[in-house]
């Protein structure tokens, strides 16, 4: 297999709609199950009265999800072509394990919702298509399972496809696709089938090797958190590098070259990029998601939690946050929270100033709310104690997303995402109230 | 012309690189398990990128079952001499001598390293520990998050993890608790062997085809040595064999392998019909959540 590209998917639909067969089925048919684990699944499958593998047993990974049958957490899985390398969160779908969807599509390219074809679109479709468009996820592909039990019905498929396009203009989804699939059969998901002779496009597998990447770094403003400040003062081999200092870090987005004016934030001080080093030696240029170590012509103040950013079209910095959070704790948030906020490579202290609203999903809709529980999203005003440097998540799901935790025993008590990336305030306003808002954060990415 | 892109093992190694960074300037007092196999000394290797040209900050811990093969101890030894860093060792066959641990019955003490990692980490006082664990392994790993809460008694609550989102990294945690860290969660054994290449990175000599004598036994080839007799029954004879793991001697089984390079083992790894642990661990096949068991106790 070829030193292709790494592209990350989340999974999103129900035990009932055929997930974890679905994805038995793509790390079988890509040959990513080794002999041992099928035979372990044989084994089983064998012990439960089944006439063929189960191939859902492949996902199950804790005892008290064999023994219960179902699926608990978001499992990570590995499969590879020659033309890519995949990372699978696999998450639980059901309506209120919303934590785990929200988990799973922050990081992905793509999220594969799957219906069963014999239901269509039904609440928790809806359900997984807002929280892709929530999350900005760039691609979704509407995986119709079980069109074997709907006999391989071109007009159901396209009915079905019909109403998720709508659905998905209606939500921001920027780009969704609609494939019939059997994933107990196979049909469509690795190979082609020959049941569904009226479908001319691509199996699952080939659109996930072929769905573009992410942006083009090029395309987007240069944002670089600081994490660590490297200075070598100790060791052996110190001597040539005794005055040596530098920023590292992972490039968030955009490039940057050497010679170029940096501003560093929350400071505002402005300087010039002296170098760009790595252990491999010196670079140009660097981009998203590079982990370089970037040396500044002068001697700063700047210290992990710092941005670097190029002087025109910095992000805001600002000690009051518009967002839209979704509630991953048991316990409540209610207004006057005390919490900490983990926003690139900076924690600081915040407190709720207001909760403005509870997100409905299905349809999307505003309602006002007191408070937010377990799996609740919701849009709240908070406020910090230092100034954090952050982009609208609508623009940047790097330097747009932050975490609340709780001081206390340390839980990861919400994601949250700057802004308003439903548009939920939009929907909510008159079309003319909304025109004269400041920022459109629901503006896609050139 | 640059194409604006990574390529996977860039990706995966860029990713490493940032947790390594986040938690060293998160935590007091990280550490890195070290135990000279090669997902290990592919996060050390990962270490040093991470904080070139300073020195790696942190010292490397080392659980010595004192089962281990000489030729990996020996590798172990000249790397941290190479690389200058700390290293230390947590050593099972302490335990056993003065009772605190007693030996098993099928004689493996890959089992047995729990409790002096555990001791080691409250008697340093680690808040973050290194370890090179990969999803891909295991079922129970699949589960696993990057940075992983571990309560007072070093325990693993899989039911009850922090979600983790985007690259942000939740390392809070009360005092007597500490984080577990597996900077390559994301890689699989083919992407750990393609960086091997890569960056030229010198492994223990096991993990390529030598003559050895060996010996079946449930189907996995063992070394006869001091700590894996051969039964009465089991025939022993020279055979040419790699490792794919490096564990305990005494239950990590070689695979009759004529694979000499870095390539002839990409292609043999890329064309395997069995997984590494399948292939290799006898204390993985004890029973179906085996892994999980030890990992709920502290396990790495």
């Amino acid at each position: 297999m070829g030193d292709g590209t790494l592209l990350r998917l989340a999974t999103a639909g129900s035990v009932d709609d055929g997930k974890s067969t679905l994805v038995g089925r793509l790390l079988h048919d890509t040959r990513s199950v080794l002999a041992d684990q099928l035979e372990a699944v044989e084994r089983v499958s064998r012990g439960r009265g089944l006439d063929r593998a189960d191939l859902a047993l492949l996902t199950d990974g804790l005892r008290a999800e064999r023994e219960q049958g179902i699926t608990i957490d978001v499992a990570y899985r590995y499969f590879a072509t020659t033309r890519r390398s995949f990372v699978l969160a696999d998450c639980p779908g059901h309506v209120q394990y919303t934590r785990n969807t929200v988990t799973g599509a922050s990081t992905a390219d793509v999220v594969v919702v799957l219906v069963d074809g014999r239901n269509g679109v039904v609440e928790q479709t809806r359900r997984h298509l807002a929280v892709a468009a929530l999350l900005r996820v760039p691609h979704v592909a509407l995986a119709v399972n079980k069109i074997d039990l709907v006999g391989y019905d071109q007009a159901w498929v396209t009915a079905i496809a019909k109403e998720v396009a709508g659905l998905a203009e209606e939500l921001g989804v920027p780009d969704v696709r609609t494939l019939p699939v059997s994933a107990l059969d196979g049909d469509n998901v690795v190979t082609r089938s020959e049941r569904t002779p009226w479908y001319d496009g691509p199996t699952l597998l080939e659109y996930l090797e072929a769905v573009p990447l992410d942006a083009d770094p090029r395309h987007e403003a240069f944002r670089f958190p600081v994490q660590y400040v490297l200075r070598p003062q100790s060791g052996n081999r110190v001597g040539e590098h005794r005055d040596y200092r530098a920023y590292a870090g992972q490039v968030a987005t955009g490039v940057v070259r050497v010679g170029d004016e940096v501003v560093v934030l929350p400071s505002g001080r402005r300087t010039t990029v002296a170098g760009l080093d790595t252990a491999d030696g010196p670079l140009d240029q660097a981009f998203a998601p590079q982990s370089v170590a970037v040396r500044l012509a002068d001697d700063l103040d700047v210290s992990r939690g710092d941005l670097l950013a190029h002087p025109e079209g910095t992000p805001a910095v600002t000690q009051d946050l518009e967002a839209t959070v979704c509630w991953l704790a048991e316990r409540e948030l209610r207004p006057g929270a005390r919490l900490l906020l983990k926003h690139g490579t900076r924690t600081v202290r915040a407190v709720v100033r207001e909760i403005r609203s509870r997100l409905e999903l299905d349809p999307v809709a505003g309602s006002p709310a007191q408070s937010l529980a377990l799996n609740d999203i919701g849009r709240v005003v908070l406020r910090l104690a230092a100034p954090v440097a952050a982009d609208p998540y609508a623009v940047s799901r790097r330097t747009g997303s932050f975490l609340l935790i709780d001081d206390h025993d340390g839980w990861t008590l919400a994601a949250g995402m700057v802004g308003d990336p439903l548009g939920e305030e939009r929907r909510r306003c008159p079309p003319e109230a909304a025109t004269s808002a400041t920022t459109d954060v629901t503006t896609p990415r050139p | 012309m640059t194409a604006y892109v990574l390529d996977g093992v860039e990706a995966l190694e860029s990713e490493g690189i940032h947790v390594l960074r986040e938690v060293a300037a998160e935590f007091e007092r990280p550490v890195l398990l070290f135990s000279g196999g090669k997902d290990s000394v592919v996060m050390l290797h990962l270490a040093r990128k991470a904080f070139w040209p300073a020195p790696v900050p942190f010292p490397v811990l080392h659980v010595d079952t004192g089962h281990n093969f000489p030729e990996v101890l020996a590798y172990r030894d000249a790397t941290v001499e190479r690389l200058d860093v700390r290293l230390l060792v947590a050593d099972v066959g302490s335990y056993v001598a003065d009772g605190r641990l007693r030996e098993r019955a099928d004689g493996t003490r890959n089992p047995l390293q729990t409790v002096p990692l555990l001791d080691a980490i409250a008697e340093h006082r680690f808040d973050a520990v290194f370890g090179g664990g990969r999803r891909d392994e295991e079922k129970a790993r699949a589960k696993e998050r990057i940075l992983s809460l571990r309560d007072e008694f070093g325990q693993w609550d899989p039911r009850n993890q922090r979600p983790e989102l985007w690259s942000l990294y939740n390392g809070r945690h009360r005092p007597g608790e500490h984080v577990r860290v597996f900077p390559l969660s994301n890689w699989t054994e083919l992407d750990v062997w393609r960086y091997v290449r890569r960056e030229r990175i010198e492994l223990p000599p096991i993990y390529f085809a030598h003559r050895r004598r060996v010996f079946l036994r449930d189907g996995m080839w063992l070394a006869e040595g001091p700590w894996s007799r051969p039964r009465p029954d089991e025939e022993v004879a020279e055979r040419t064999v790699r490792y794919r793991t490096v564990g305990d001697m005494s239950c990590t089984g070689a695979v009759l392998s004529e694979a000499a390079s870095v390539d002839e083992v990409l292609t043999e790894v890329a064309a395997s019909s069995l997984t590494e642990r399948g292939a290799t661990r006898a204390d993985d096949r004890l029973s179906e959540a085996a892994m999980e068991d030890r990992k709920r106790e502290g396990y790495f």
